[in-house]
């Protein structure tokens, strides 16, 4: 709720009268239109009855109107979200699992060539700009392979149902769900490689060894339950770049999520939509970080009996 | 100390790395003789290809190698001044939510935790679109999005520092709590707060350059982002006038990256390889 009156105030403080602006678009920028359009879209009312009405819209779902697109903001977003969360999620699920595959894999071969290896690429791809990679991504696999389209959400009027639709979508998600995991991967395969080296020291692992348990067992049964935790910590707190990612990465693949309306309305100067695409944002991080106290409690069942 | 930082090879690669991008952007003017907005030969040149365009002509026929040299400029100052400005920002806040506790912790504490929860890129973007997007708003808006972390780690090390038993003498010797703060306490937090930063500014490179690329850029300042979002459409025929301002990104942040490991094992060398996120 903050939130929504920081970005009202925000919003308002930005230059540039969207009123002005329509007018302008329609060509023709007289004064007496402009006040019709203020009129119309409630714009000449005094700034906190406005900020009211805005708040008053929110608890009932409503986030205003976009002047540009001439459909109500939440109408927009609703149509767009589920491409977001699609990609999101997935990136999220591809990032987290293989990066934890990963760091435990650089973990258990310590010092050797494959985990120095592993660790370079993590460095090189957590240096990497996203939405470079997505462009080259795009140019290799898209451009001179021709593996896999490289713009869109599906193929466009190829009118396919049911399942072909699915494998048609999950061919278009490939990459870009890759792109955006790629450097969330990075992230948490350093964090679990260090986590696992450090609970690695502790004494029940000693103990573990001690009555004889293979190396596998140790790592998967003892190490790799507690060395866990702050990487699922971390992946809550980096939800938000996750979701900031999104944008870039719907960018450069055309892909019909919240982000690439955000880019769209940038240009556009259309306040309600960025507003309401940055609250939605915002409660998608909520969301995240409910999912990973979920994953919390499975991985740490201590935690659910606190509750 | 030192000695530990100049046995970490990946550590020196990346001060030689960065030192390379430094002499490129502050002689950019002496190397090339065309400036990154003045057309010099047809557009779409590719690289390699003509004596004097190493790189190659852009969209406008404008000398990549010389762009890329000047966006070398914008990457670095823009991620230099938003990251002092965040630590300004966060390094106060954060000394006093551990300083003081309470309802200062309490309540410095909830408004990091606000910014904290906003997606961050997404905020930048939205406080660039509104102040316009000159260099200032951009460093400002990076400096806005990136301090929470800086509180909190200050908040920590101050936190553990006060509870040492030189701020005790310190405390019996009679200076003033904030001169104590001030002068004994945050001295001690230094090195973690160093080690952050040099992070940070590889991030806010990246930030940089992901605004420039939405188009958010300055549009008087040429920038490696801008670079490659103006190449996105031509990316089909002519994929090196967005694939080297992207290697000079990852070129700038890797070095920027190893040096703060470099720095972290160096500096908390009980600390090291742990995990840095």
């Amino acid at each position: 709720m903050a939130i929504a009156v920081l970005n009202f105030f925000l919003l308002h403080a930005a230059p540039g009268d969207p009123a002005v602006v329509l007018a302008g678009e329609a060509g023709a920028a007289d004064e007496q239109m402009i006040a019709q359009l203020r009129e119309r879209f409630g714009l000449d009312q005094p700034l906190y009855v406005q900020l009211g009405k805005y708040i008053a819209g929110i608890v009932q779902l409503d986030l205003g109107y976009s002047f540009r697109q001439g459909a109500p903001v939440i109408d927009l977003i609703a149509e767009r979200l589920p491409a977001t969360l699609l990609l999101t999620l997935t990136a999220f699920v591809i990032s987290l699992s293989a990066g934890i595959a990963l760091g435990v894999a650089a973990a258990a071969r310590v010092g050797k060539v494959s985990d120095s290896l592993l660790t370079t690429l993590a460095l090189l791809f957590y240096a990497t700009p996203l939405y470079w990679l997505a462009l080259m991504a795009v140019l290799v696999f898209s451009v001179w392979l021709g593996w896999l389209p490289g713009f869109g959400y599906e193929t466009v009027g190829a009118g396919y149902g049911g399942f072909a639709r699915a494998w048609d979508i999950l061919k278009h998600l490939i990459l870009p769900a890759l792109t955006l995991g790629l450097f969330f991967m990075a992230v948490y395969m350093r964090m679990t490689r260090a986590s696992m080296l450090e609970v690695s020291t502790a004494d029940f692992v000693k103990t573990a060894k001690a009555k004889g348990l293979s190396g596998a067992v140790i790592r998967r049964r003892h190490i790799l339950r507690n060395a866990i935790l702050p990487v699922v910590t971390l992946a809550g707190l980096q939800a938000g770049q996750l979701v900031g990612g999104a944008v870039l990465t719907e960018t450069v693949f055309a892909w019909p999520g919240i982000g690439r309306l955000m880019f769209e309305s940038l240009a556009a100067r259309d306040y309600n939509t960025i507003l309401g695409v940055f609250l939605v944002s915002a409660a998608m991080v909520i969301l995240f970080n409910i999912v990973t106290d979920i994953v919390y409690r499975i991985v740490d069942p201590r935690i659910g009996a606190k509750v | 100390m030192w000695n530990r930082f100049r046995s970490n090879i990946g550590a020196m690669v990346g001060v030689l790395l960065l030192l390379a991008v430094i002499l490129i952007a502050i002689f950019a003017p002496l190397l090339f003789a065309h400036s990154p907005w003045q057309m010099v030969q047809r557009p779409f040149l590719p690289p390699f290809s003509m004596d004097g365009l190493p790189l190659g002509t852009d969209t406008l026929g404008r000398d990549v190698a010389s762009q890329l040299a000047y966006g070398a400029r914008v990457s670095l100052l823009v991620g230099l001044v938003s990251t002092l400005v965040a630590l300004l920002i966060g390094v106060p806040l954060g000394a006093l939510a551990g300083f003081y506790g309470g309802y200062v912790d309490e309540g410095a504490m909830r408004f990091t935790e606000f910014f904290q929860t906003i997606p961050n890129f997404a905020l930048a973007i939205v406080l660039v679109a509104i102040f316009e997007p000159t260099l200032a708003s951009i460093t400002l808006a990076i400096a806005i999005v990136s301090w929470p972390p800086v509180a909190r780690l200050v908040r920590a090390e101050v936190m553990s520092v006060r509870k040492r038993e030189f701020v005790d003498a310190a405390t019996l010797a009679g200076l003033s709590k904030p001169r104590i703060l001030v002068r004994q306490v945050l001295p001690n937090t230094v090195s973690p707060i160093i080690v952050m930063a040099s992070l940070m500014v590889a991030t806010a490179i990246l930030l940089e350059s992901s605004l420039s690329f939405l188009g958010l850029g300055d549009p008087n300042a040429m920038s490696w982002g801008y670079m490659i979002g103006a190449a996105r459409t031509v990316i089909r025929s002519s994929w090196w006038l967005s694939f080297f301002p992207g290697i000079a990104i990852v070129i700038t942040v890797l070095a920027l990256n190893l040096i703060g490991e470099g720095l972290n094992d160096a500096l908390n060398p009980h600390l090291s390889r742990k995990g840095k996120a």
